[in-house]
């Protein structure tokens, strides 16, 4: 297509498919190259039994869980930082080890508020109650893998989920402009199950949430 | 892949036999979903589940057809399923990308989900670059269809005397060897694999496309929306006064998630 400068470009297209994707049968060595790459983007959950060796946690017998609380991004991350977590209460008994484009977490449960990492602490006092920090970010082709295996480790009877996270303000579609809005607010989505009182008004259509949250 | 709602129906709103399918493709400036919303929204269609699946880019909101407060509340992921048995009709929706290399296994799997439920047939809404269109496909319509050659032997002669034009094919190399032709669809997204894998498989299945941009597509969408509804009839058309021609634009009903499509209102301090 021609653009208003009188040059050239291939527009990109919303639908997602490159037609020379389309085209192109797979090589054996485009196989290959592809099962290595989807290997290295595997996520791994560790989790740390009482004795404090890591397993992996295929092996486990799902765990009862009455409360998971997610908390997805830096921003989220570092509320529960704040105000919830603290060593006397609860004790880290998980962390995901995962690689993409744009950042690599390890095995390590030592790390410091400026690192990508995603770890699983439990309170002590009742050990049904969960927490995820997820200051790292789980690519598009990830995110069911990362859900699948998470929940596949759990009980899900009687399970309440929160999920915590953020959003630009800019990226608000709102009648007047964001510009005179009061920031930071809270908007929240509910399952029609989730009976209890929400703390602050649902969000509205034509606004959405994606990836990591709205999985 | 598909998960029923848990409603009163119980299978009863799973039973698709003999229904027709109308889906979206995921295509250049969304057209075929912008024409399903309409769909969706004019008929009132009740929601009989979703799809879980991990081909699509996860997204969460509230319900996008809602009409009041109190059927604002319920959660739409970006895969789901709407019936109206009356019609013998049911409707996927799609709402999100697709995630790389998955669109193959998606294909698969909604073929065989056809297969399972029985649907008698299959009509895809899709859309094409406009500017790929070659100096004929520039004059007349930018309306096209396509058959699967086992529902060309149901419908054919209807598409015959609508008048409708069929997608034309492409040389395969253009300029070195012009017996030799191809369909191509550009920016149509998974169209051309699901038309072809229909094909091959012995679905009944109809392409409606429209060649248009990227840019404010609710009129293609209205454009192609109306193209189904002279095959299959979903609203009336009323008879226009003022061009004396059918035109069904004002019985379709616009979703109240189409609201601020192109940005928030402008702030003050701009001027």
């Amino acid at each position: 297509m021609a653009t208003f400068f009188g040059e050239v470009v291939v527009a990109p297209s919303r639908a997602g498919v490159d037609d020379d994707e389309e085209a192109r049968e797979e090589t054996p060595e485009d196989r290959e190259i592809r099962r290595e790459l989807e290997k290295k983007r595997e996520i791994e959950i560790l989790w740390t039994l009482k004795s404090g060796a890591s397993t992996e946690s295929s092996a486990d017998e799902p765990f009862a869980c009455s409360q998971f609380i997610v908390a997805i991004g830096r921003n989220a991350a570092a509320f529960l930082s704040s105000f919830i977590l603290d060593s006397v209460c609860w004790e880290v008994v998980g962390v995901v080890k995962l690689w993409n484009e744009w950042c690599r977490t390890s095995s390590t449960t030592n790390v410091l508020p400026t690192d990508s990492f995603c770890l699983f602490y439990r309170l002590i006092s009742d050990p049904t109650v969960l927490l995820c920090q997820c200051s790292c970010y789980v690519a598009e082709d990830q995110q069911f893998q990362w859900l699948e295996k998470v929940f596949g480790c759990m009980q899900k009877e009687g399970l309440q989920v929160t999920v915590l996270s953020t959003c630009p303000v800019a990226d608000y579609k709102t009648q007047e402009s964001t510009l005179t809005l009061p920031s930071p607010f809270l908007k929240a989505l509910k399952t029609k199950e989730f009976k209890e009182q929400v703390c602050c008004p649902l969000l509205e259509q034509p606004n959405i949430v994606r990836d990591l949250p709205a999985a | 892949m598909f998960v029923p709602c848990e409603r009163g129906g119980g299978s009863a709103s799973s039973d698709f036999k003999g229904f027709t399918l109308l889906m979206p493709a995921v295509s250049v400036g969304n057209v075929g979903q912008l024409a399903i919303d309409l769909v969706i929204s004019t008929l009132g269609m009740t929601k009989v589940g979703y799809f879980y699946t991990d081909c699509l880019v996860p997204m969460v909101g509230n319900n996008p057809y809602a009409t009041a407060e109190e059927n604002s509340m319920e959660l739409s992921i970006n895969a789901e399923v709407y019936s109206l048995p009356s019609k013998k009709l049911v409707v996927l929706q799609i709402r999100s990308p697709f995630i790389k290399n998955k669109y193959r296994p998606f294909c698969q799997t909604l073929l065989s989900w056809v297969k399972s439920s029985k649907c008698a047939r299959v009509v895809l809404l899709s859309s094409s670059h406009a500017y790929q269109c070659n100096d004929e496909q520039l004059l007349g319509t930018p309306l096209r269809y396509l058959l699967t050659p086992d529902l060309e032997k149901a419908v054919g002669g209807l598409m015959q005397e609508l008048n409708w034009k069929e997608m034309e094919k492409v040389a395969a190399y253009p300029g070195i060897n012009d017996t030799e032709k191809v369909l191509h669809i550009p920016g149509g997204g998974i169209t051309k694999l699901l038309f072809t894998e229909s094909c091959s498989k012995g679905f009944q299945m109809a392409v409606l496309l429209k060649f248009c941009s990227e840019g404010d597509n609710i009129p293609d969408a209205f454009a192609l929306v109306n193209y189904l509804n002279e095959w299959l009839q979903l609203v009336q058309s009323q008879v226009s006064a003022s061009n004396n021609s059918t035109d069904a634009s004002s019985q379709w009903k616009i979703p109240s998630s189409w609201r601020l499509l192109f940005g928030n209102g402008l702030p003050p301090a701009l001027f």
